[in-house]
This record gives structure tokens, C-alpha cells and sequence, in this order.
């Protein structure tokens, strides 16, 4: 069960203000800093992200929570470019990206940026095939690479026979498959979670994690944002965000298990 | 450890090691196994205040069993613990005094405090994920009591959420 873990950035070193850099062990895949987004509506201002500094190494899985409201999902659209950041930076593979085009992050995403969401987003006229072959299309990929690639993710997310299926007819845990399938179809450097388990029930989210988990051992880098705290600790490292800053920044440890069930039960009270 | 010794007996007469086993059997894994003396010690009270007998049954190539057997008030004790609700668990009040009083007393920061603790409840989620993982499927009563863990510790972090909202 135990994997191994990126080493998290040093605590103190994120505030200093050096562009992303190339000579540390693990290469920086993710990196913003003062990264801002305010939303302005009828005379109203609301700041839901007030100068972010997060940084993402490569294979890395890292876990944004924090109280509703407090801007996580909100960052996670910045960084995927869905929402465009009222100012600082948002570096990608060594690329500063904050500035790009509607256009330009549509390509940034079809080839490196996965994005998985709650509501499964999955195109309702499109079978489960289409919907997962889609992006390798959109990317580039022949129709039968974009096939093959296919088959192959659904088969590995145990949903093969459902290829020729509409996305309605599927359950929520396996529209959130076929979901998790189409965003890793172009083994993107980074995917990008949004309460991937937030309507799914237990067993189906036990899945969803089992199957993200698999992606990161894979090496798959991941940034998720959840609000349950059974689906956070499964990644290496937790970022807290409150009131559109983050709060906290730190690895998982866990407590040391002497007696394996017990002590924990113990633990527990 | 008095009633689930009284719900045993209840069943059939016992002596204290079946007792240890059964206990065991039941609960599996997940719950803390009982000390054989713990188990001797409570039958004997149990004795005392009339809620069990006992009698020693010879046995030819070991030393004399003790059996012990539930009384009619021993029945009625059970039947009034199975029906009485049970105390949910309490709040998690030592971090909330910390929390309170520490700041007043100038010795550390809320934040910091709410902070280390977040961590320290993730630190043992991360633990029950992976004992609920490793936990044979057929394990029920295993599984149930560690993902009930899982759920108060999900409640602790809320609360923690809550705390931070107010006092931050």
C-alpha cells in the first residue's frame, strides 16, 4: 500500500518570488504565484482567489480542500483555463500559461491537461466510445489510434461493454468512469479532479479512488479538489485554502500503526 | 466488557477462555482482544453482584473448568443494557480547550493549532482508508467499525472547518 512520494515544496521557499525553476531533483510540472481571480457582477466584487501560491511536481497527487467558498474550485477552473486568472502567474511545464488565448488553452488542454468534474460532463449525443475517443480526435490521433487508446482505457476501468452505450443509460459511478477514461485519453501531464466523488455513494467513490490511484502510481500527476476527507488522504499531499488564500500546505503522514486494526480503533476511541 | 460477557453467557454456558474466543470470533480484527485475566476478573464480579454462577466441571486429565452461566437477574440486566439508547460519542473537547486557551494564554496561534491538528486527523484517515483496503471483503463487522472511525473523523475535520469559519 505504501507508494512512493514526491518530496513536498520547502515550506518557506514558496514565498520567494523566482520564476519556476529547472534545476531541482523533481521537475516542476504546476507552479502560480499571487495568483488572483475576482468576479465582478452588477457593482459587486467578489475576490475568491486572493494571491495563490501552489507548486506541483511532476506525478505528483495532491489534494485542495477547504470550507465551501473558499475558492478551491474556483482555482482549480483558473488552472485549467475554463476561467481566465484577474492576475498573477500560472506556469505549466516550464510555459507561462495565465495569458493565453480561449483558443490556446483549448490545445494546452486537449494535450496536457485532463479535467474530470462532479457532474460527469459527458456529451449526452455521443455514446461512451465517441465520448471517450473525442479528445485523442480532437488531438490529432487517427481514427483507429484514437480507437485502440479506447478500448483500452475502458477495458481497464472495467467498463468495456459499454462502449456502443448512450452516457444516460449509465450509472453515476460509471459515467464518472467513462469521465476519468476520456481525461486520461491523451495522457495528459496533469489532471485536474473537481469533486470527482462528490455524487457518487460509497462504493462507487471507493472505486473512482481506486481507479485515480492506479493513474498516480502510474505516475500521473493529479490535483483534486474535495471536501471529504476519506477521498484527501489518499493523495501525498493536502493544500487548505480559506477565504481564497491557502491556509496550509503539508504531506500526509500517517500515524505510525503498531498493532495494526486495534491501535487505530484505539486511536479512535 | 461486563455486558458483552453477560450476551455470550446468555447464550450458552461458558468458561472464560470460550468466552475469550467468542469474543474474538465476533468482533474480529477490528476490535481491541480481550485480556484472558481482564475476563476472569469480570466474571468474578459479575458473580458477586448475582448476575452470573458458576460451578467447577471436573475434568479428568486437566485441572477443574469453571463454568459460569447467566441468573434470571443477570437476564434482566442484559434486557435493560440492550434497550437503553447508547451515548453517542463526545465531542473531541481537550483540542477545543487547547483551541480556546491557548491563544488567550499567548501560546500559540489558532490557525497554527487548527492547522497541525487537520493534519493529524488526515495522518489517521490515511490510516483507515488503508486498513478498510486491506480488510478481507467478508469481514463485515471489521469493515463496519473502521469506516464508522472514518465517518467521526470526517465530523471532527467539519467541526474543525466550523472552528476555523468562527474563531479565525
Amino acid at each position: 500500500m505504501s507508494r512512493r512520494v514526491p518530496a513536498p515544496p520547502a515550506p518557506e521557499g514558496s514565498h520567494l518570488p523566482s520564476p519556476p525553476s529547472a534545476g531541482t531533483s523533481q521537475a516542476v510540472l504546476l507552479r502560480t504565484r499571487k495568483l488572483v481571480k475576482v468576479y465582478r457582477a452588477d457593482g459587486v466584487t467578489v475576490e475568491a482567489v486572493r494571491g495563490v501560491d501552489i507548486e506541483l511536481v511532476s506525478g505528483e497527487f495532491v489534494a485542495i480542500m477547504g470550507p465551501s467558498g473558499s475558492g478551491k474550485s474556483t482555482l482549480l477552473h483558473v488552472l485549467g483555463g475554463l476561467e481566465p486568472a484577474t492576475s498573477g502567474e500560472i506556469w505549466l511545464r516550464g510555459q507561462r500559461v495565465d495569458g493565453l488565448s480561449t483558443a490556446g488553452w483549448a490545445i494546452l488542454r486537449r494535450r496536457h491537461v485532463g479535467f474530470v468534474f462532479q457532474f460527469f460532463n459527458l456529451l449526452s449525443n455521443m455514446t461512451v466510445a465517441d465520448n471517450v475517443e473525442l479528445p485523442a480526435l480532437l488531438a490529432g490521433a487517427t481514427p483507429r489510434q484514437a480507437r485502440r487508446r479506447r478500448e483500452e482505457l475502458l477495458a481497464e476501468l472495467g467498463i468495456a461493454d459499454k462502449a456502443g452505450v448512450a452516457p444516460a443509460r449509465l450509472s453515476g459511478g460509471e459515467q464518472q468512469r467513462v469521465a476519468l477514461a476520456r481525461a486520461l485519453a491523451n495522457e495528459p501531464s496533469l489532471l485536474l479532479a473537481d469533486e470527482p466523488t462528490g455524487n457518487l455513494d460509497s462504493s462507487n467513490t471507493r472505486d473512482v479512488l481506486r481507479l485515480l490511484r492506479q493513474a498516480h502510481d502510474r505516475g500521473q500527476a493529479i490535483l483534486m479538489v474535495t471536501h471529504d476527507a476519506r477521498v484527501a488522504s489518499l493523495a501525498d499531499r493536502v493544500i487548505n485554502l480559506f477565504d481564497g488564500m491557502v491556509a496550509d500546505d503539508a504531506r500526509i503522514v500517517p500515524v505510525p500503526r503498531v498493532n495494526g486494526v486495534r491501535s487505530v480503533m484505539e486511536l479512535r476511541g | 466488557m461486563r455486558q458483552p460477557l453477560l450476551a455470550l453467557l446468555a447464550k450458552e454456558p461458558a468458561h472464560g477462555y470460550e468466552l475469550k474466543l467468542a469474543l474474538e470470533q465476533t468482533f474480529g480484527e477490528a476490535y481491541p482482544s480481550p485480556n484472558i485475566g481482564q475476563i476472569y476478573v469480570t466474571l468474578k464480579r459479575l458473580e458477586q453482584d448475582g448476575l452470573v454462577r458458576s460451578q467447577d466441571v471436573e475434568q479428568t486429565t486437566r485441572p477443574n473448568k469453571r463454568v459460569y452461566e447467566l441468573t434470571a437477574m443477570g437476564r434482566e440486566a442484559l434486557r435493560a443494557w440492550v434497550k437503553e439508547p447508547s451515548d453517542g460519542p463526545r465531542i473531541r473537547d481537550e483540542f477545543f480547550i487547547k483551541l480556546i486557551l491557548a491563544p488567550m494564554a499567548g501560546l500559540a496561534d489558532r490557525m497554527e493549532l487548527m492547522n497541525s491538528q487537520r493534519r493529524h486527523y488526515l495522518g489517521i484517515m490515511r490510516n483507515l482508508a488503508e486498513l478498510h483496503a486491506d480488510t478481507d471483503a467478508s469481514d463485515t463487522t471489521a469493515r463496519l467499525l473502521i469506516e464508522g472511525a472514518m465517518l467521526h473523523l470526517q465530523a471532527d475535520l467539519d467541526w474543525l472547518e466550523r472552528c476555523l469559519e468562527e474563531l479565525v
